[in-house]
């Protein structure tokens, strides 16, 4: 713990600690461009100089020396001042002034602090260098002439995203910031690069000249694309939201965020449901809301009543779905859209155990079944950090690129029953072992168990360690799970139980052809398959447009704020079920959004508070001795549910990334 | 009361003086305009109705930067921005409410490009409310038509800048 000076006080900052973050402890702000805390230290922005004793009589790039004892930090002398001015001046002689034209503009790192450190004047008359612009795939614009070459990109796509396709090309002035051979860099975390780049050389596509930040309403929302549950930001103008962005949360997505978190906003206007339909004579005709209620209260149902949940929904959706479901006398919820019965009488067997954080630690890590890249991208980057730190991966299942080194066993589920011996001497030596169960794994008969099985074998739990985890991806489902939305059997069991009267709340991915004699009430948001089937259509709000409770993964309860209202006539979901209850005589107890969630609180405590959910520990005796190759759940990262299919830009990068149309050449 | 006030009141003293200066500035230059025929010289800095300029080669100027937008203390002024077929950063809507609007001038010291301006139109009072929201096709057909005054006033205007 070396004690330092910085501006004549004197702290004590932690071992390792570099000039800079002994700067910041002390509260003063270091100008910076490279520089990132969850990148590697590059030093070539320059814009970080301090005046360090003992050492050389220059001012000396802070990010990069490391705090020893003794030093005597200055960050307000007149030589700090004068080398700042200096590097902004540099820095802004290849710099085009087009800041009026830059997206960037108005939250800009070169311009705030070109203010607060610069000089005010240049003296280079003679012409700025030009670069021609190169293509980064469908989400990320670049104008490379506003480029300073701080290589925060370049890092990041080889630290954290795992795609070395971004690096730089020639040297000194003409050093250029490219991808491999200009193709569009192939990662779902493509987007982060955006924020990354302190200047506007790095911009998004499809947000392109959309607003300026100073006219978007900021609101602190949790993302429903994948059960990570980013930690998100959206802006919104007037009635529409316009781009999401990442908050920082460390437990959960650290700063980042995936392309489809990103970019599956401008879906929310498109294909939207905004008045009820009922359908006459086999077609959807447009109703007001009192016919669809009645012609929803007009079904003989005799306490035979189901509701689906789809992947999107918040807990409030869910408790109010099955508040109504059991007043109308029905038994059947079921949450698991695509046929999975995986049994859930422990949450702690169905749960990310381990934590997100938690696996970062991890030194031996097995995955099975699952293609994280997609199933979620940042438990991915957790696992990359993990390597990072010395640990080793072994996978089962449909071999695909992970980004970091993977020893494939094999896509066989017998494989399980007999892992290879290096495995398991692996395992056995390890101190905190984790075991990754995907997709593939649950849709697979027996394998929940098998895994389960190896629990006790690769002895995963430990003294505080629980290296269990099952990596779910709809970002309803753990809430969905400890709601009851999970029926013994799955889905086909309700399918057989035959409701008279079907709610689908908002659930796109079901097979509705076996529930043909049921009357099929759609609760939910965009025009998709849930709505195609259903009988009366209720529009409902998306995640953007209500208040929501959501639980991610790992069990972590998090709370998200409404960003906009819900076009047209359509209503929050919840506030649709109040009102349908009383039509159907039903009336269910809670008049506000308040008081449904003190009643969701009630019924399941967890729900009523935000942080981590405690599940224990407890594992079911299941049938064993899975056979046959595990299958990948997700067909196309990019249109999972029905806002992406509603979003242009998430077409267009399925196209493009994953069935390799090219747009490059149109482009230009 | 004095001889003197008797004298005054007996010769009617004030009116004689009231006609003596009506006499005196029948005969003097008129201070009056025969307005709409004949106008009062204006400053060049003269801030009237909002005009949306064009380049020479007949390219909008606005570049859709919005700091007319942000800066516009009554909030008169709209925009919506969209990457035009060519690539570049144009405005799909550029809206300004002269209803709202308190002609202080702002919008055209914040403009980079010198693209929106007050002209030295004044005369631009309508029959309805409706006609005083300005869409942008109203504010090009403007700048189009005063572009030579507001050429000429800019010019004139700037050596103080």
């Amino acid at each position: 713990m070396p004690k330092v000076k910085v501006d004549g006080v004197e702290l004590e900052v932690p071992a390792g600690a570099t000039v800079l973050q002994a700067c910041e402890l002390a509260g003063k702000e270091i100008p910076r461009f490279c520089y990132h805390e969850r990148l590697s230290i590059a030093g070539n922005c320059r814009m970080c100089l301090v005046e360090v004793k003992p050492g050389p009589p220059k001012p000396q790039a802070s990010c990069a020396l490391p705090a020893a004892e003794g030093q005597e930090i200055r960050t307000d002398s007149e030589m700090v001042k004068k080398a700042r001015e200096g590097v902004m001046e540099f820095l802004l002689i290849n710099h085009p002034l087009d800041c009026p034209i830059c997206d960037q503009g108005g939250e800009c790192d070169l311009q705030d602090q070109s203010v607060a450190y610069g000089k005010g004047s240049s003296r280079f008359e003679e012409n700025k260098r030009a670069v021609t612009e190169k293509y980064m795939g469908p989400i990320v614009k670049t104008v490379m002439t506003r480029c300073i070459q701080c290589t925060r990109c370049v890092r990041f796509a080889e630290e954290v995203a795992g795609v070395p396709e971004i690096g730089a090309i020639y040297r000194g002035e003409n050093m250029q910031i490219t991808t491999y051979l200009e193709h569009a860099a192939k990662s779902e975390l493509s987007g982060n690069v955006v924020d990354l780049c302190p200047v506007g050389a790095l911009t998004s596509k499809p947000y392109a000249f959309e607003a300026r930040p100073w006219e978007l309403k900021k609101t602190h929302a949790i993302d429903v694309m994948d059960a990570v549950g980013t930690n998100i930001r959206l802006d919104s103008r007037g009635r529409q939201v316009l781009r999401a962005v990442p908050r920082i949360n460390d437990d959960v997505n650290e700063e980042w965020a995936s392309d489809k978190t990103r970019h599956n906003v401008d879906g929310l206007v498109r294909k939207r449901l905004d008045k009820p339909y009922v359908r006459k004579d086999g077609k959807l005709v447009p109703a007001t809301w009192n016919e669809a209620f009645a012609a929803i209260a007009a079904v003989q149902h005799g306490g035979s009543v189901a509701a689906l949940a789809g992947d999107l929904l918040d807990c409030e959706t869910m408790f109010a779905g099955k508040a109504l479901v059991e007043k109308l006398g029905g038994s059947l919820l079921e949450g698991r859209q695509t046929g999975l019965a995986y049994d859930v009488s422990s949450l702690s067997a169905v749960n990310f155990n381990t934590t997100l954080n938690g696996l970062e630690t991890a030194d031996v890590i097995l995955l099975v079944g699952t293609n994280l890249r997609w199933e979620a991208p940042l438990v991915n980057t957790r696992i990359r950090k993990a390597i990072k730190k010395g640990a080793k991966v072994f996978a089962l299942g449909p071999q695909v690129d992970l980004t970091y080194k993977v020893e494939w066993l094999g896509n066989d589920a017998s494989l399980l029953a007999k892992l290879p011996e290096a495995v398991v001497e692996a395992f056995g030596k390890a101190a905190r072992p984790a075991m990754i169960v995907g997709g593939g794994v649950l849709a697979k008969d027996g394998a929940h168990g098998d895994t389960l099985a190896l629990v006790e074998t690769l002895g995963l739990i430990k003294d505080g360690w629980n290296g269990y985890n099952v990596l779910h991806f709809a970002a309803a489902r753990m809430g969905g799970l400890m709601l009851g939305y999970a029926t013994q059997g799955g889905i086909k069991a309700v399918a057989a139980a035959k409701p008279k009267l079907l709610f689908s709340l908002g659930a796109d991915e079901v097979d509705y052809s076996a529930f043909e004699d049921s009357f099929k009430v759609y609760v939910g948001h965009h025009g998709d398959k849930g709505a195609h089937a259903a009988d009366v259509i209720l529009p409902g709000a998306s995640y953007a447009e209500k208040a929501g409770t959501y639980v991610n993964l790992e069990g972590r309860v998090q709370r998200g704020e409404k960003a906009v209202f819900a076009p047209g006539d359509a209503r929050e979901d919840w506030s649709i079920l109040r009102a349908l209850s009383e039509v159907l005589g039903a009336t269910l107890p809670f008049d506000s959004f308040d008081a449904l969630r003190t009643e969701m609180a009630k019924a399941v405590p967890a729900l009523g508070v935000e942080g981590l959910a405690d599940y224990g520990w407890s594992s079911p005796k299941l049938p064993t001795g899975a056979t046959g190759e595990f299958g990948s759940p997700i067909k196309d990262f990019y249109l999972t549910n029905a806002i992406c299919r509603a979003s242009p830009t998430m077409q267009q990068c399925s196209a493009e990334l994953i069935h390799g149309e090219t747009f490059a050449e149109a482009a230009e | 009361m004095s001889l003197g006030y008797y004298v005054k009141s007996f010769t009617l003293w004030e009116f004689v003086k009231a006609h003596w200066l009506t006499l005196k500035y029948f005969f003097k230059p008129k201070a009056t305009i025969n307005y709409p025929y004949e106008k009062n010289p204006i400053s060049p800095r003269f801030r009237g109705e909002h005009a949306l300029r064009r380049y020479p080669n007949g390219e909008e100027r606005c570049i859709a930067c919005k700091l007319c937008e942000a800066i516009c203390p009554a909030q008169a002024i709209t925009i919506e921005a969209q990457p035009r077929d060519d690539g570049s950063r144009r405005t799909t809507r550029y809206d300004i409410d002269m209803t709202k609007c308190i002609y202080c001038g702002f919008c055209q010291e914040a403009c980079p490009v010198d693209a929106i301006v007050e002209g030295p139109n004044f005369e631009f009072a309508t029959e309805t409310r409706e006609e005083l929201i300005y869409d942008k096709a109203k504010l090009l057909e403007n700048g189009d038509k005063w572009e030579r005054a507001i050429a000429a006033n800019l010019a004139a205007d700037a050596p103080y800048r």
